[in-house]
């Protein structure tokens, strides 16, 4: 028999996640009651999220920009619109700001207060980007943080962190990687991760 | 408030954790949770700084404790019992014991599409020129409002440039005033604001790092 009832649980460990659960099936349940929510609509939420609204849509305004010198500038003059031309708008991308990486400039993008971060072209934010390590340390040590996802860049670089404290949200332009001038857009679209629209990767040089 | 929910800067919490080939949810409760937070922003009978505040002012302990959809969850309870649209009774035996209250909005399946794409944009007309300009040099102010803020910690009493002007945007400050609606949606000027390294982190710090915020009229003070 397993005794995995028994030993003492860590505030993150299995017990911890069943309390979750029953604790938001009962709020759930409650307000779905009381005719606050529809459920249909909850499904609903949950599966744009995870199949329609992605860093995938990220992926492709980023392709589009190395692909269209006139798409490039006018995501950096108006990155709202810009990014609305290719269907992606609304909740937590409704001000959109374009911040584009060069050799001498490495972006970063950090919500030091919540979790803000631009859903309609990345989705939802991972567990590390509302982690309070990484909240904390972005705005001091950038360059410390980007060694903690094993990247290193040269000694002379700025980084240049943009904290999003209101409701303008911030998209990072990765530099496009070298010898992939002969690609497409959506053979570009690969090399674009969602951690280099973040500024805590690159783009890819090669697919893995 | 000075909460714990204001991180930027402080010390001690590790590296920072990527996880690989992380999945969207880490359980089926989180895509609930963050699926009943989205659709009860919806119902109108809150904001979405209200909403802040409340995760906000969870017990600090609770706050650096719980997983983010959890601070997502628990302020959400306190932000339906502190309307009265369910009693901690209610929540705690899972049985409807009061009628529902009248909701501004519900989000029904038809509309969710078309609500998530037009989210709630923050920019309002201007009601009066803007105060600071492109390039300027402004402060930071020194204040530590007892309600909600978003100005962190780390910028205040601390002098940066002007490089962006985003036009008039809600003002969070006054947001929260009102706690049900109709909200209080006076707009201030909103700036991004840049600071070099060691302005903030002093002398020590990396000269090569510029970090920038985005800071309402009122948080900010002409450097003469």
């Amino acid at each position: 028999m397993s005794d995995h009832h028994h030993h003492t649980h860590g505030p993150n460990e299995p017990s911890h996640l069943s309390d979750m659960d029953v604790r938001v099936r009962a709020l759930e349940t409650l307000l779905t009651r009381k005719g606050y929510v529809d459920p249909a609509a909850l499904d609903r939420i949950i599966e744009i999220y995870e199949t329609e609204v992605g860093p995938h849509n990220g992926a492709r305004v980023v392709a589009k920009a190395w692909s269209e010198p006139t798409f490039h500038d006018w995501l950096l003059q108006d990155a709202t619109a810009a990014i609305a031309s290719l269907g992606y708008s609304g909740r937590q991308g409704e001000h959109m700001v374009a911040v584009a990486n060069t050799p001498e400039v490495h972006n970063m993008v950090v919500c030091t207060l919540c979790s803000c971060y631009p859903w309609p072209i990345l989705g939802l934010p991972p567990v590390w980007y509302k982690s309070a390590a990484y909240r904390a340390k972005a705005v001091m040590d950038p360059r410390g943080v980007l060694a903690d996802f094993g990247v290193t860049l040269p000694e002379q670089i700025t980084f240049r962190v943009w904290d999003s404290t209101a409701e303008v949200r911030y998209l990072v332009l990765p530099m496009r990687p070298l010898g992939t001038e002969h690609l497409d857009e959506e053979q570009l679209a690969m090399r674009v991760t969602r951690n280099s629209m973040i500024g805590t990767g690159l783009a890819l040089t090669e697919l893995a | 408030m000075n909460g714990v929910h204001d991180m930027g800067g402080m010390q001690g919490f590790g590296r920072v954790m990527p996880e690989l080939d992380e999945p969207l949810f880490h359980a089926p409760w989180e895509s609930r949770a963050m699926a009943v937070t989205v659709a009860m922003g919806a119902s109108g009978q809150w904001n979405i700084d209200l909403a802040r505040s409340a995760r906000e002012s969870l017990p600090p302990a609770i706050y650096m404790s719980s997983s983010y959809y959890e601070i997502w969850i628990r302020a959400l309870e306190q932000l339906t019992i502190e309307r009265g649209m369910v009693t901690a009774s209610e929540l705690s035996s899972g049985h409807m014991q009061d009628p529902p209250r009248t909701v501004t909005r519900i989000l029904k399946l038809d509309t969710v599409d078309a609500a998530l794409a037009a989210g709630s944009p923050t920019l309002r007309e201007a009601t009066s020129p803007a105060r600071f300009a492109l390039g300027q040099l402004v402060r930071a102010r020194n204040i530590h409002p007892q309600g909600h803020t978003r100005l962190p910690r780390y910028v205040r009493g601390h002098t940066g440039k002007v490089v962006m002007v985003h036009g008039a945007h809600v003002y969070p400050d006054s947001h929260v005033g009102r706690s049900q609606p109709p909200f209080n949606t006076h707009a201030e000027w909103l700036y991004t604001v840049v600071f070099d390294g060691p302005e903030l982190w002093g002398d020590a710090a990396d000269p090569q790092v510029q970090v920038s915020v985005d800071a309402w009229e009122p948080y900010l003070e002409a450097v003469l």
